[in-house]
């Protein structure tokens, strides 16, 4: 059985649903990231989960025991996990005692709390700010400690909220480091809630899409960000063309689909004269000055209506009949010197759309 | 201005000269207020952390009373503890009116609701964060209580310093239940009160700063403990 299991757990505040029905299974040793955008309810689904408030209903099991309402089990489950909250805060004392509060609590002997202090503080780059007081700590700082602090316990299961949130760049990829880490050599099971997609594709095993307190769609992070299941999904996961239109032909599992007049091929097993979206990202959608002979189905022409810079990468928006995204790399952006009103050939294979149902 | 002067010099000359009766009546002073902020501490500290950390009907009403009683006149408080230990009160048979028992009973009524009050409040300074990392980490409820605490030192502190200058300071209570008996329950107050009334202001003079000095060294001692 699952390490943590909950059964339709919901979660309200002041009548209002912040969590509806939430039926998930985490699994010893695996690295599971709840991701969604913000008020979706993750902080709200992590501390449940972390056994830190008590859910209006429905049951939450650790390690096959309901711990939902017992505060002995409670607090024994909870000596077994630790939780990095969203905006840390340090205790008013140093950093080494800050670490060793964890272990403390549970009476462990002072040689074995200096020697995991010391080890945590090593693992996350702390330990020459010792003897700081915490309270001095920069924000970046702050959060390593925080992670320390919490693995110092040695947790069977680490929760994490949004581990980098309000964070600088190289902070970011320090954190990640750090986690990356963990998550290879310590064999923890990880929980962690992130509003970046990125990064919960960088880390994680599973994936839970959560968006107005209810669970939409689990999968590997392959899954989540190819194969989204709803028109919602796939915006949030970033595929940003989403075309509607209507089956008008099919050849065993090749469909066309007419989309604004303009033909699609793609592979799905949706029926004659459905209507569905395609999601193409734009990362599948390549361009060229010219028309090339290609294995790919589609390719239309159109104009560059708008580009977009980011930093290594260009957006560039093209009139095809419908508008279609292209992520393009700065350089090729360069070498094919595309400008706003160039014409340009947009392709992308079959296989890279993804079909979903429309639901009206 | 002359008797302020002349005051002034002979509070000095007593107090540099260690005057056995004004040292034995400040000594009482100090035992008497020191044991009766320590016993309200005893009481409020972990009172005040668990009507903190309950939640229950009727929680804004207490700390409401609590709050009122915060300017509670130290002659009501005299009036109540004398009603109950005067010799026809229903403690009468105890036999402590006019005792330091009494008064340090007296003080403990007084400066109670002013500790716990300030107590309260300062652990409602705390970082709701602060108790969900405690949580979060394991502690149990009274580990998390302790951390609080220690979290909201300064302020609690300041709550205990609070306390214990009520209680130094007050006379209404001291001359009711103590009766300002010589060598017995004679403090600091009762004692300026007195001799102010028999024209010994300088007697008075010298006892007032005394009494403003211990106030100053506790605050001193005080905030060097917190700041550790």
């Amino acid at each position: 059985m699952a390490l943590i299991e909950t059964i339709d757990l919901q979660q309200k505040y002041d009548k209002q649903y912040i969590l509806k029905s939430i039926d998930l299974s985490i699994n010893r040793n695996e690295v599971f990231a709840l991701i969604g955008p913000t008020g979706a309810g993750k902080t709200t689904l992590i501390r449940l989960l972390a056994l830190l408030e008590l859910p209006a209903s429905g049951k939450i099991y650790f390690d096959r025991i309901d711990v939902t309402h017992s505060k002995r089990l409670r607090l024994e489950a909870r000596r077994r996990m630790s939780l990095v909250l969203q905006k840390p805060v340090v205790f008013n004392m140093s950093v080494f005692d800050n670490a060793a509060c964890g272990l403390r609590w549970r009476h462990e002997n002072r040689e074995a709390i200096r020697q995991q202090v010391n080890s945590v503080l090593e693992l996350v780059g702390m330990a020459d700010y010792k003897n700081r007081n915490a309270r001095t700590l920069s924000g970046g700082e702050t959060q390593r400690l925080a992670i320390a602090r919490a693995l110092a316990v040695k947790p069977e299961v680490l929760f994490l909220d949004e581990p980098t949130a309000n964070l600088d760049p190289v902070s970011i990829s320090k954190i990640e480091e750090i986690l990356a880490h963990i998550i290879r050599e310590q064999k923890t099971t990880v929980v962690m809630a992130t509003h970046d997609m990125a990064q919960g594709q960088r880390l994680a095993g599973r994936i839970a899409v959560l968006m107005h307190g209810e669970i939409l769609q689990i999968g590997s992070p392959g899954d989540i960000f190819s194969l989204p299941e709803s028109r919602e999904l796939a915006e949030f996961v970033g595929v940003d063309n989403i075309l509607s239109g209507v089956i008008v032909a099919r050849d065993d599992n090749l469909v066309t689909i007419d989309v604004n007049g303009s033909l699609i091929q793609a592979i799905s097993n949706y029926g004659l004269g459905e209507e569905v979206h395609a999601l193409i990202r734009p990362e599948d959608v390549t361009l060229a000055p010219h028309k090339e002979a290609s294995s790919a189905r589609n390719t239309f022409e159109g104009r560059i209506a708008r580009i977009f810079s980011l930093g290594p990468l260009s957006r560039v928006e093209v009139a095809c009949g419908f508008p279609l995204l292209s992520v393009v790399t700065k350089k090729s952006a360069e070498d094919l010197s595309l400008t706003v009103g160039k014409k340009v050939y947009a392709t992308f294979k079959a296989t890279a759309i993804h079909i979903i149902k429309r639901w009206n | 201005m002359t008797e302020l002067w002349q005051g002034l010099v002979k509070a000095v000359e007593l107090i540099i000269s260690l005057d056995p009766e004004v040292m034995v009546v400040a000594g009482r002073s100090l035992r008497i207020s020191a044991t009766s902020a320590t016993i309200a501490a005893l009481i409020c500290l972990p009172l005040g952390s668990f009507i903190h950390c309950h939640r229950f009907p009727g929680k804004r009403l207490l700390i409401n009373i609590v709050q009122t009683l915060f300017s509670i006149p130290t002659v009501a408080v005299g009036l109540f503890v004398f009603v109950l230990f005067s010799r026809a009160g229903p403690l009468g048979g105890l036999n402590l009116m006019f005792t330091p028992t009494v008064m340090i009973l007296g003080q403990v009524i007084l400066i109670t609701p002013v500790m716990l009050g300030l107590t309260i409040s300062a652990l409602s300074g705390v970082d709701k964060a602060i108790t969900d990392t405690a949580i979060a980490l394991g502690a149990s409820g009274f580990q998390m209580a302790v951390i609080t605490l220690k979290e909201a030192r300064y302020a609690v502190v300041a709550a205990l310093i609070m306390g214990f200058g009520r209680a130094v300071s007050e006379v209404g209570l001291a001359l009711m239940v103590g009766g300002n008996i010589k060598g017995f329950t004679r403090t600091l107050t009762t004692a300026i009160s007195l001799e102010t009334s028999k024209g010994d202001l300088e007697l008075s003079i010298a006892l007032g700063i005394i009494l403003i000095s211990i106030a100053l060294i506790i605050n001193i001692a005080l905030n060097r403990i917190q700041q550790r």
